[in-house]
């Protein structure tokens, strides 16, 4: 099968890149760096060619794509599309799988993220992680966002640390009153931004996010949303979401996953990567058409 | 599925065979029904039995003075060989479930359970020879050597209690850990362990329990003992109360046979409240762990 033009472009690099690709949003800063690719943005992630199996089941394949910095990338497809699959695999949470496999490249500013040196812990000290069910630890709400950069050194100045990831997670007002008292006995949106500002307490490069709104009801899944508005520019954010409109809100670009049963088995791969706008309003392939349209998925 | 269909508008009684199937399903249920009354009353008789036999024992000179008139000493010397084994084994068998289930692959785990399970199920007296064959052959008895008897009966306990409780500790809290970037073992001391701690207190309390009664190991290891008074050297031989339990119904004299149902009593209350304590304990901490 042919991949469009766009989810093969940005893995050819230079000048091949169609201008729809370009990322166009306005008030950034994207000339006169001479670092920036054609892109016009650099690019923090660019994977080539990757494929993922668990087991004898490959769950995606042949996924190229650049993941620009300082910006919300979003990933949707249906379920079993691979997106989860593939962000696990930005910041290695996949090595813990037994029969995890892993072919192609995972570039993370320009260095193989799989290659034989690198330390997973070092890479998730670099990249964080939000999950689709919040994950609090058992401790007061204090010790959750303490408790990392306690045990990476970063014991200096700790209860400004504490507070400023908590207003970054926009839940400062709402605990400050009772940092002491245990985590789970704040509600389902507000143990989400606790988890938001946990990972953002280590100052982390990237955040991942895994459907971080999918267990939440309306209300908190706008105060989430929100959050991520405020939190780019500070960090890159890739979030996998099932949630069209929420990508569409959200997201300065958007990937389409989906699954492709044309070499046998069904495995998911990448169908389209553009501009949020372009995907949702004028997509280059009719799969993804027919997805956002609702048309299946 | 043979049979007449039911004429659809026949009163909602029993038809066909049903009441040879209930009569079936009432008899099995009683059955399996007085079973378990049946454990339960055993558990209850031998309590009642300790406690109206040995109750007349109970005095303070029974609890705190030593023989003739007394087992004081091996209240204590039980307290100190059970310490001491439990000392060994806790720390042992944390780090043996750790392992088990934190940094083991599924191809190690698995014949390492098995092989815990199979320590599990060794009959104690062999666990009495082989101490007997390292530690006090050519040498002395000693409390000591009771003690790493104990440990060996009690680290199977301890490892497979808190192997469950760990693997209680929902995947999501490793994986939160993980995603900050914060070293295994530091999530293990950090996170995992206390979430499971009651868990792992409650393993360890009834391996406790389990190893106070043991009379086998003792009686080859740690017996010969006069039980007037207790050194606190384990490197001595200590008294304890299952090997004066023994030796006391082997007496001729029926008195003896009272202070060995005392003795009896003692034990058994320990053990018990250990259990009890521990349960509730485990209760409490089950529904402090995140879901």
């Amino acid at each position: 099968m042919t991949y469009p033009d766009s989810s093969q472009g940005p893995v050819e690099g230079s000048a091949a890149v169609p201008p729809r690709f370009r990322i166009q949003a306005p008030g950034v800063e994207s000339t006169g760096v001479g670092a920036r690719r054609e892109l016009g943005l650099e690019a923090v992630f660019e994977a080539r060619d990757v494929s993922v199996s668990y087991g004898a089941k490959k769950a995606l394949g042949g996924v190229s794509l650049r993941i620009p910095r300082s910006r919300i990338t979003a990933l949707i497809g249906p379920s079993g599309c691979g997106k989860t699959t593939f962000l696990r695999s930005l910041n290695r949470m996949n090595d813990s799988v037994p029969s995890f496999r892993i072919d192609g490249q995972i570039l993370y500013h320009g260095h193989d993220m799989y290659a034989g040196n690198v330390d997973q812990v070092e890479v998730r000290r670099r990249i964080g992680m939000v999950f689709q069910k919040p994950n609090p630890f058992p401790k007061s709400i204090y010790d959750n966002i303490a408790w990392a950069p306690r045990n990476l050194g970063m014991k200096a100045g700790l209860d400004e640390r504490v507070e400023k990831a908590l207003r970054g997670a926009a839940l400062w007002d709402e605990v400050k009153d009772r940092l002491k008292d245990s985590a789970l006995g704040l509600s389902g949106g507000q143990q989400q931004r606790l988890c938001i500002a946990r990972a953002i307490a280590i100052e982390p490069d990237v955040l991942l996010l895994d459907e971080p709104a999918s267990a939440l009801d309306p209300i908190a899944t706008k105060s989430i949303e929100e959050l991520m508005h405020s939190l780019k520019g500070r960090f890159t954010i890739v979030i996998v979401t099932h949630n069209m409109q929420q990508a569409a809100r959200v997201a300065d670009q958007t990937a389409f996953f989906s699954l492709d049963s044309s070499a046998g088995d069904p495995c998911g791969t990448l169908i389209e990567f553009d501009d949020t706008e372009t995907i949702f309003t004028r997509p280059a392939d009719p799969r993804t058409r027919d997805y956002v349209t609702g048309r299946f998925g | 599925m043979s049979g007449p269909v039911p004429d659809p508008a026949a009163p909602l009684t029993p038809s066909g065979n049903l009441r040879r199937r209930q009569i079936f399903s009432r008899v099995a249920e009683s059955g399996a029904t007085v079973a378990a009354i049946i454990a339960v009353a055993v558990l209850g008789i031998v309590i009642y039995t300790v406690v109206s036999r040995g109750a007349a024992a109970i005095s303070f000179d029974f609890l705190f003075t030593g023989t003739p008139t007394g087992i004081g000493p091996a209240i204590v010397g039980t307290g100190l060989i059970v310490a001491v084994a439990t000392a060994i084994a806790m720390p042992l068998g944390i780090l043996v479930a750790i392992y088990l289930t934190e940094f083991a692959g599924s191809r190690m785990a698995g014949p390492i359970r098995l092989a815990l399970d199979l320590m599990n199920g060794l009959p104690s007296i062999i666990i009495g020879l082989f101490v007997f064959g390292i530690l006090v052959n050519h040498r002395h008895q000693s409390g000591f050597a009771g003690s790493v008897a104990l440990a060996i009966i009690e680290l199977p306990l301890i490892a497979r209690g808190t192997q469950e409780v760990l693997l209680l500790v929902p995947g999501s809290m490793r994986e939160a850990a993980d995603a900050l970037g914060v070293s295994r073992w530091r999530s293990v001391l950090g996170v995992i362990l206390p979430s499971a701690l009651g868990g792992i207190v409650t393993a360890t309390v009834l391996a406790v329990a389990r190893a106070a009664g043991e009379t086998a190991p003792l009686i080859i290891v740690d017996s010969i003992f006069d039980g007037k008074s207790v050194s606190l050297n384990p490197f001595e031989v200590v008294p304890n109360i299952p090997v004066t339990i023994f030796t006391l119904s082997e007496e001729a004299n029926p008195e003896g046979f009272t202070r060995a149902w005392g003795s009896g009593l003692v034990l058994v209350s320990f053990i018990l409240f250990a259990s009890l304590g521990a349960r509730a304990l485990l209760a409490r901490s089950k529904r402090k762990m995140p879901t």
